[in-house]
C-alpha cells in the first residue's frame, strides 16, 4: 500500500461516442494513453473534453464503445471500482471536514485500520506539502492549497489513473505556473497515468507529454506537443494553437522539396509537405517566428510593413501581401531583420529548416 | 456611491418602510402588549395587577402537564416531518427536472387549501366510518371499527402532515445549494450511496433541516383546527386551554397567561435551534 510504488495503467478509448440526446458531445474517439504518460485533452469549450473525461470516470455512460483500463474493459464498472482519480475544477472539498478528514475520506470509504490511514494522510499532506494546513477548514485556505489538498485527497487511495479537470482556471497566473510544476512533479514521482482536461494551449504544452487536441467530439491531432505546434494535422489545429498565418496558393513537387507559388504573387521553398503533398491548389498555414524578410524584388512573396508592435523579446510586423491579405512575422528585437521599419518593402521567405504545413485548400 | 449613505436616501429609506412599521406596530406590537397587559390581572374580573395567573399556573400540576403536553407534540411532529420530509426532499433533488416541477407541485398545494379543509380529509380518512375502516372491515381484517380519530398517534401523524411543506421547502433548498461534485467526489473516493448521504449531503443539509425544524416547530404547538378536530379535545393542549378559558369561562387573564406562557416556551425552543444552527453554518457556508 506503499502510493509511491503504484504505477499507472494504460487507458485505451476505443470507438466511444456519446450523445446527450440529438447533439453529438463525444464522435467516435480512438486513444491509447501509455502506463505513466500525461495526456492533454485540449480543445475549445463544448469540444467534448469533458465528456471524455467523465466517460472514463465512469461518473457517465457513452452510448457507444469501449474503455479500457489496463487489460479490463471497465464499462460496466462504477467509479469507485475503476481506480481513478478526478480531481474536480472547483476541488470539490467537503466543506464541513478538515483537511485532514478530507485526505483520509476515501480511505476510511475503504474500511482501512485507523493507524494506516493516519500514515498515509501524513505521506499525502507532505507529498503536496500540506502538513502544516491538517486542521484547517477548506474555506480557510487558499485557491492552491485547496488544489493541493483535492489532489492529496485524490492521491490518497492510490488511484492507477488521475483525471484532472481543467484543475487550474480557478487559480491566478503566477500559482498556476508554480501548480503545474507542483503536479508534474508529483506525476513523475508517482509515475502515474494522467489526462488532463485544459482549454489553454500553454498548459497543455508546458505539462503534457502528449496531446490530443479536439474539436466538435472529434480529436483531431494526437502528438507531441512540438509536433502539434509545428506540423499541425489539421487547418483547426493550426488555428488553435498559436498563431498561424495561412497562405493559399499551388503546390509544386521541386527537385527533393517542394515549390508553393503564392496566389498573392511570389514563392516560397519548402523542404517537406505535409499533411497534403499533392501537386496542386493547396493552403499553407505557417507560424510569424518561421518567416523572415529577404530583400523586396526576391523571389519570395512581396509584402509591405503595416505596422511593427514591440513585445518583449521581440517584434511583431504586420505586412501586407500584394492581394491586400495581411501576415504576421516575429523577428528577435536585436536580430539583422529587425531593422525593417513600417512602410518598408520586403519579400517574405520561410526561414531555413523552419516546418509549416500544407493543407488542401478550404472548400468553398 | 455604496460607501457614505446620502442622508437624504436614508431618510427616503425609512419614509417607504413607514407603512410596513405602522402595520406591524399596530398589529403586531399593540396586540402583544395588550395580550401581557391582560395576563397581569390578578383576577377574572380584570380589577388589579398581580402576578397571580401566572402562580395559578405553575402552581397546579394539571397546567404544567399541558404545556409539556404541548411542547412533547410539538417535538414528535418536529421529529416526523423530518423522518418524511427528509426522504422527500432528497427525492426531489435527484429527481430529473420534469419531475421536479410536478412533485413541487404536490408538495405547495396543501399550502394553498385551507388548514380546515385538509384537517376533515383526516376525520374523513380516521373516522369510524372513515376510508381506512371501510376497507379493512370489507377485506374482513377486522371486526368492527378501530378507533383511529382522536387518537393521540392519529393527531401527531395529521399535524405532521399538515406541516410537512414547512419542513420539505427549507430541506430542499439546502439540498439543491450543495455542490454536485460534492457527491460525485465522494463516489468516486470509493465511498457508496449511503456513506455519501450519511457523511456528504445529510451535513450539509443540517441548516435546512434546522430551519424546517424550527418552522415545523412553532406552527405545530399552535395549530388548534388539528389538534382540536382530529385529537378531539379528548387531551388538553395549550390552544384549546386558551380559547376554553377565554370563550367558555371568560376568564381572559388566566387565558393570556396561558399565551404568553406558551409564547415564551416555543421563543425559547426557536432560540436554542438557532444557536444551533448558527453553529452549523459555520462549516457549511464557505
Amino acid at each position: 500500500m506503499n502510493p509511491s510504488s503504484s504505477s499507472g495503467l494504460p487507458v485505451r478509448l476505443a470507438g466511444v461516442q456519446h450523445r446527450y440526446g440529438d447533439s453529438v458531445a463525444v464522435a467516435d474517439v480512438d486513444l491509447l494513453v501509455q502506463a505513466g504518460e500525461l495526456v492533454a485533452l485540449l480543445g475549445p469549450s463544448g469540444c467534448g473534453k469533458t465528456t471524455l473525461l467523465r466517460i472514463v470516470a465512469g461518473l457517465l455512460r457513452q452510448t457507444h464503445g469501449q474503455v479500457h483500463i489496463g487489460d479490463r474493459v471497465v464499462d460496466d464498472l462504477p467509479t469507485p471500482q475503476r481506480g481513478v482519480g478526478i480531481v474536480f475544477q472547483n476541488y470539490a472539498l467537503f466543506p464541513h471536514m478538515d483537511v485532514r478528514a478530507n485526505v483520509g475520506y476515501g480511505l476510511r470509504a475503504r474500511g482501512e485500520a485507523s493507524d494506516r490511514i493516519d500514515d498515509t494522510v501524513d505521506r499525502m499532506l507532505d507529498l503536496v506539502q500540506m502538513r502544516k494546513f491538517a486542521h484547517r477548514r477548506p474555506r480557510e485556505l487558499s485557491g492552491g492549497q485547496q488544489q493541493r489538498v483535492a489532489l492529496a485527497r485524490t492521491l490518497a487511495v492510490q488511484p492507477r489513473v488521475l483525471l484532472l479537470d481543467e484543475p487550474f482556471a480557478a487559480l491566478d497566473k503566477n500559482l498556476r505556473l508554480d501548480m503545474q510544476i507542483e503536479i508534474r512533479r508529483i506525476q513523475r514521482e508517482l509515475g502515474i497515468t494522467t489526462l488532463l482536461v485544459t482549454h489553454d494551449q500553454e498548459e497543455a504544452m508546458s505539462m503534457a507529454d502528449r496531446i490530443a487536441v479536439m474539436n466538435a467530439g472529434r480529436v483531431e491531432q494526437f502528438d507531441r506537443p512540438e509536433a502539434v505546434y509545428d506540423w499541425p494535422g489539421t487547418r483547426f489545429v493550426a488555428g488553435f494553437i498559436g498563431t498561424a498565418n495561412l497562405l493559399p496558393g499551388r503546390l509544386r513537387r521541386a527537385g527533393t522539396g517542394f515549390t508553393l507559388t503564392c496566389d498573392a504573387g511570389g514563392s516560397l521553398a519548402l523542404a517537406a509537405a505535409a499533411p497534403c503533398s499533392r501537386d496542386g491548389a493547396a493552403m499553407l498555414s505557417v507560424r510569424p517566428e518561421h518567416l523572415a524578410f529577404g530583400a523586396a524584388g526576391g523571389s519570395g512573396p512581396q509584402a509591405t510593413v503595416s505596422m511593427v508592435v514591440p513585445l518583449g523579446p521581440q517584434l511583431v510586423y504586420e505586412l501586407t501581401l500584394a492581394d491586400g491579405s495581411t501576415v504576421k512575422v516575429t523577428v528577435p528585437r536585436h536580430g539583422e531583420d529587425a531593422r525593417v521599419q513600417a512602410g518598408e518593402r520586403v519579400a517574405l521567405r520561410l526561414r531555413d529548416g523552419a516546418p509549416a504545413a500544407v493543407f488542401l485548400p478550404e472548400v468553398a | 456611491m455604496s460607501g457614505a449613505a446620502v442622508p437624504g436616501q436614508r431618510r427616503g429609506g425609512l419614509l417607504l418602510a413607514l407603512p410596513l412599521g405602522i402595520f406591524f406596530a399596530v398589529f403586531v406590537v399593540v396586540p402583544l402588549l395588550l395580550l401581557v397587559a391582560v395576563s397581569l390581572y390578578a383576577d377574572a374580573d380584570m380589577t388589579r395587577f398581580g402576578f397571580d395567573q401566572y402562580l395559578r399556573f405553575f402552581g397546579d400540576d394539571f397546567n404544567r402537564g399541558v404545556l409539556l403536553q404541548t411542547l412533547w407534540l410539538g417535538v414528535k411532529v418536529t421529529a416526523l416531518s423530518l423522518v418524511l420530509g427528509f426522504p422527500l426532499a432528497y427525492a426531489y433533488m435527484l429527481a430529473p427536472p420534469r419531475w421536479q416541477s410536478i412533485l413541487m407541485l404536490l408538495i405547495v398545494l396543501p399550502l394553498l387549501t385551507s388548514a380546515v379543509v385538509r384537517t376533515f380529509a383526516w376525520v374523513v380518512i380516521l373516522g369510524r366510518q372513515g376510508i381506512i375502516n371501510e376497507s379493512l372491515l370489507a377485506l374482513g381484517w377486522i371486526a368492527e371499527p378501530m378507533r383511529l380519530l382522536y387518537t393521540p398517534g392519529a393527531m401527531v401523524i395529521a399535524v405532521a402532515q399538515i406541516e410537512l411543506p414547512l419542513m420539505a421547502l427549507p430541506v430542499i433548498t439546502a439540498l439543491m445549494n450543495i455542490d454536485p461534485n460534492l457527491r460525485q467526489a465522494s463516489l468516486a473516493l470509493g465511498a457508496g450511496h449511503w456513506r455519501t448521504l450519511f457523511q456528504v449531503t445529510l451535513p450539509l443539509a443540517v441548516p435546512g433541516l434546522l430551519a424546517g425544524s424550527l418552522l415545523v416547530f412553532a406552527s405545530s404547538v399552535s395549530a388548534f383546527v388539528t389538534q382540536t378536530l382530529v385529537g378531539g379535545g379528548q387531551h388538553m393542549l395549550m390552544p384549546f386551554y386558551m380559547y376554553q378559558q377565554a370563550i367558555q369561562a371568560n376568564n381572559y387573564p388566566f387565558a393570556a397567561a396561558i399565551a404568553v406562557t406558551l409564547l415564551v416556551a416555543v421563543m425559547a425552543v426557536v432560540m436554542l435551534i438557532n444557536l444551533v444552527g448558527r453553529r452549523a453554518k459555520g462549516f457549511v457556508h464557505a
